[in-house]
């Protein structure tokens, strides 16, 4: 695997979530060759982590779908996983990535049978539904993985359960001496497609994220809503693990706060109205059923606006101009209570709710500058996200044209807080501007061999 | 009201803006900060004396901008801050929420717009006589003024039901009663006074109060 043929003219994209698998079909099918990374087992990234998609309200597995056949059929798109960036020197036309590819301990015959999963008994945190549940230490990362391989944990391997593991497998799929690897990457164009990550909610101390157990975040009560999540697609309590019918959402948990994230992180108004609407799907009329929104002011950017006014007719959702000043648990009822004061008439309230969601901002996954050493560095704002510059990365050859021709770019939220639809089109523009470089380096290769 | 610097000031921005939060900014402690407040209520939620405020710091920043003058300059609200920094330390745009009360409270004070009668506002003139007279503070003075404040039988009732702590601190030397009399302070008291006086002359120019 590490004898990857790759030449200045290949595009490598890293991160094989939404952003990334676009930027990689787009070029690959426009003829180039593409290398894809990503750290996870499984193509994806969060999408595949969320229940529905906003505006339209659709399942995030149909489009993936799509991908995965778009990617099936493309010869020219090589996908790594478990393969993580660490290192990028060079300049346009002419990098080097530096990849770690951590072990799997699964070889590519494995047909997914499961054999495996049944032999062991050791369980981990389920990364897929962030450590609410548990899962068997040799598993399948998620029912639509991509490659559909098993993946057996670290922490079995020397022991008795990872022998169990392998002497179960019918096809000799399971190595267990497989080693971490680091393999250096040939490239002329770079797309980072990393993404983000959602902030750490137990640093905002006044909601008590860690100390009350009815304090979530909005990725986790994603997956609460998925029929095969942690609590089997209901909405729960989970201090008591009974239905919660009466949710707190709490906007800017961790952004537009110089204390946290300065920025706005742009699609947890939408995140949080959507979400308000799951509660009309499980509980259809019953009137115990309500989402109250705390927010400094709702940014549903252009035509979310519409979305925005259908969920404000929705009786069961009830607005409150206010960021909560801090969470305290109920002495009698153990239920959360919010405290604040609303900014339509200085109201003070304490407000009892069945859950709480933090609607958590968004922040780059990967400190990009920590792993950046090309010859031109790469311009990223004061949140770490990816500047469109003209001198990422660029090269340093002499020619005032080409001077400082950028060859690193940004797609998805690695540039921006952006929601789906958003990030497509910035991965696509990513897939362009990268073509547009390789295309450079062809035409100069080809000058350079007829002179 | 207008006694703001920038009446030349051609921008149309800063012509239409508020008179009363351009005075703030000028003449409050810390006042330009109040522009930055984005209403978000986290103070208000978060100050210990939660109801008790008739206008919260959220709310007082917002009066400020409406050009309430009257309003905020006679409020007892600033004067009631403890200075415990909840405020401060939670406020996403980091407004230095409680020197702005304290600043808002000072300049009332010196436009002669606080409230009389109010006990925070007449122990910080008892404080600041006591240690601007000596340039020490003398506490068997401060506190015995304290007590009578509200006349001499409230002060006698005062002193009786504080008998306990005052002795307890006489005996940890934490009060020192031979100060009553004798009083102290630093050398050179004439000195303090100039300075002091120059000081006040200074910020009065700056400020355009006489
Ligand atoms: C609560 C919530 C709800 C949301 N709901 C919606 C919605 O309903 N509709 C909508 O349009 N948007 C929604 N979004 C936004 C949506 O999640 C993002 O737009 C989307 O995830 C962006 O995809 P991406 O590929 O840019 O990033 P990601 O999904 O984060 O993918 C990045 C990938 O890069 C990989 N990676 C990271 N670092 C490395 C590395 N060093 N080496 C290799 N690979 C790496 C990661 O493993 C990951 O697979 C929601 C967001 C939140 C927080
Ligand atoms: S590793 Fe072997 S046992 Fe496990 S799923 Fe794959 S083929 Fe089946
Ligand atoms: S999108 Fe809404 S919740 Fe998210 S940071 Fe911006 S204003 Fe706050
Ligand atoms: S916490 Fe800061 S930004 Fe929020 S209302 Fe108070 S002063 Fe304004
Ligand atoms: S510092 Fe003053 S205004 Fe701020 S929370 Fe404390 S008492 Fe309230």
């Amino acid at each position: 695997m590490s004898n990857i043929v790759a030449t200045h003219e290949t595009i490598l994209v890293i991160g094989g979530g939404i952003s990334g698998m676009t930027t990689a079909l787009e070029a690959a099918e426009c003829g180039k060759d593409v290398i894809l990374i990503e750290k996870n087992p499984a193509l994806g990234g969060r999408v595949s982590q969320l229940y529905k998609y906003f505006p339209k309200l659709c399942r995030p597995s149909c489009g993936q779908e799509i991908n995965l056949r778009r990617i099936k059929a493309n010869k020219r798109l090589r996908v790594l996983t478990m393969a993580e960036i660490e290192n990028l020197t060079g300049e346009a036309g002419n990098y080097t990535a530096t990849v770690k590819i951590h072990p799997r301990y699964v070889k590519e015959n494995c047909t997914a049978c499961g054999a495996c999963a049944r032999a062991v008994t050791a369980q981990i945190d389920d990364p897929h539904n962030y450590g609410m549940s548990k899962i068997g230490a040799a598993y399948l990362p998620n029912n639509m993985a991509y490659p559909q391989r098993y993946v057996i944990d670290p922490s079995i391997v020397g022991t008795e359960q990872g022998e169990k593991a392998k002497a179960a497998c019918p096809v000799d799929a399971i190595d267990l001496d497989m080693q971490e690897q680091s393999m250096k990457i040939k490239c002329g164009a770079v797309v980072f497609a990393t993404g983000w990550r959602p902030y750490d909610a137990s640093r905002i101390e006044p909601y008590g994220y860690e100390r009350y157990e009815d304090v979530i975040t909005s990725v986790e009560l994603e997956r609460m809503m998925d029929p095969f999540g942690p609590s089997a697609g209901k909405l729960v309590r989970p201090s008591t693990g009974e239905e919660a019918k009466d949710i707190a959402f709490i906007q800017c948990a961790g952004s537009r706060d110089r204390n946290h994230l300065s920025h706005c992180s742009r699609i947890c108004c939408m995140a949080s109205l959507k979400q308000s609407t799951y509660l009309g799907e499980k509980y259809g009329d019953d009137e115990d059923a309500k989402a109250t929104i705390y927010y400094i002011d709702i940014r549903t950017i252009d035509r979310f606006e519409d979305f925005e006014r259908q969920v404000r007719q929705d009786k069961k959702v009830k607005f409150i101009k206010s960021k909560v000043a801090s969470i305290v648990k109920h002495p009698d009822s153990g239920k959360p209570v919010l405290i604040g004061v609303d900014t339509h008439g200085y109201h003070r309230y304490e407000n009892a709710h069945d859950l709480v969601v933090l609607a958590v901002g968004m922040q780059p996954s990967l400190d990009i500058a920590s792993i950046t050493h090309t010859t031109h560095g790469i311009a990223l704002d004061s949140s770490g996200f990816i500047e469109l510059d003209s001198a990422n990365g660029g090269s340093a050859n002499g020619d005032s044209e080409n001077a400082a021709v950028n060859g690193v770019f940004g797609a998805g939220c690695a540039s921006n807080p952006l929601d789906v639809n958003r990030s497509v089109q910035s991965a696509t523009a990513a897939a362009l501007r990268a073509i547009q470089v390789v295309n450079r380096v062809a035409a100069s290769s080809s000058a350079a061999r007829s002179q | 009201m207008n006694q703001t610097t920038s009446v030349s000031d051609p921008s149309p921005v800063e012509k239409y803006r508020n008179n009363f939060l351009k005075e703030v900014e000028a003449n409050v402690e810390e006042g330009d900060w109040v522009k930055m407040c984005m209403q978000c209520g986290v103070c208000s939620g978060s100050c210990p004396l939660g109801s008790a405020w008739a206008h919260p710091p959220q709310e007082l920043f917002m009066m400020i901008r409406a050009g309430q003058r009257e309003e905020v300059l006679r409020s007892e609200s600033m004067w009631m801050c403890t200075s415990c920094y909840s405020c401060v330390v939670r406020c996403p745009r980091e407004l230095p929420i409680m020197h702005i009360m304290h600043g808002l409270a000072n300049y009332a004070n010196r436009l002669g717009l606080a409230p009389k009668m109010n006990p925070t506002k007449r122990f910080a003139k008892l404080f600041w006589d006591n240690i601007a007279a000596t340039g020490r503070v003398n506490e068997s003075r401060l506190s015995i003024k304290l007590y009578f404040m509200n006349g001499l039988v409230s002060g006698i009732k005062t002193a009786f039901a504080m008998r306990k702590v005052g002795l307890g601190m006489l005996k940890t030397h934490r009060l020192n009663l031979i100060g009553f009399f004798r009083a102290g302070g630093i050398k050179e008291k004439n000195q303090l006074q100039q300075m002091l006086n120059k000081a006040y002359e200074i910020e009065d120019k700056r400020k355009g109060l006489s």
